[in-house]
């Protein structure tokens, strides 16, 4: 794997160890008893903490899911063209606006 | 003695770790497709809610958190052989990975029974 693609994914798997931790015990812990929208929005409205929090898992997984489906493509798929990386760079790009779009809604909600 | 490579620790825990990846990168865009739907509105977001409370949706639920959950697991095994040359007891490792994410998926899907 390209160098800096490498170090850019176990860069963001360390960030999103930490990401995933705190929410996967969040959905856990939310979750008691079944979830409303009011229960979501109680908390993620107008919380800066969660708009930061949740930018910054977006962006890393933004950064983390493409590179490693490359990979699989590479192997499995043998596409091993410039259009891989076209593709996952358009993959990336719609993760992060998808993401930030719903990081936002709940937070401005 | 001669194994089946397939059968091997390692392999298992790459092959786990790959398609837990492939589940999670297809899952992702759909989530964040679904939380958006609160740009409309609290009660815009909550029909949506209501209508994935059914038992398909909940099974998905429950395996995509457990996905979630073994693919970080096996991915700090990675870190951990890669950055610290941890390459011992991998049968007990990937099995505790396993049983680890197993039992996230456990606990969210019996915590949205109580």
């Amino acid at each position: 794997m390209n160098p800096v693609l490498y170090l850019a994914q176990r860069g963001t798997a360390l960030i999103l160890a930490v990401a995933v931790t705190i929410h996967l015990i969040t959905i856990i812990y939310a979750i008691r008893g079944g979830l409303t929208a009011g229960e979501i929005l109680a908390r993620t409205h107008g919380n800066r903490w969660f708009l930061s929090f949740y930018l910054i898992f977006v962006l890393a997984a933004a950064i983390h899911a493409p590179i490693g489906l490359r990979s699989i493509l590479r192997e499995w798929a043998k596409w091993r063209t410039r259009s891989l990386d076209m593709a996952m760079l358009a993959f990336s790009a719609l993760l992060l606006v998808l993401g930030v779009r719903a990081a936002l809604a709940v937070y401005l909600a | 003695m001669i194994r089946n490579p397939h059968l091997k620790p390692g392999f298992l825990a790459a092959m786990l770790h790959r398609l837990s990846g492939i589940a999670l990168a297809i899952f992702l865009p759909m989530h964040f497709i679904a939380l958006g739907t609160a740009l409309g509105g609290a009660d815009s977001f909550q029909s949506f809610l209501g209508a994935t409370h059914n038992a398909f949706v909940r099974v998905a639920e429950w395996g995509l958190v457990t996905a979630l959950g073994l693919h970080m697991a096996l991915g700090l095994r990675v870190l951990a052989m890669e950055f610290f040359a941890v390459r011992e007891r991998s049968a007990i490792v990937v099995s505790a990975c396993v049983a680890c994410s197993l039992t996230v998926g456990l606990l969210f899907l019996l915590n949205g029974m109580v």
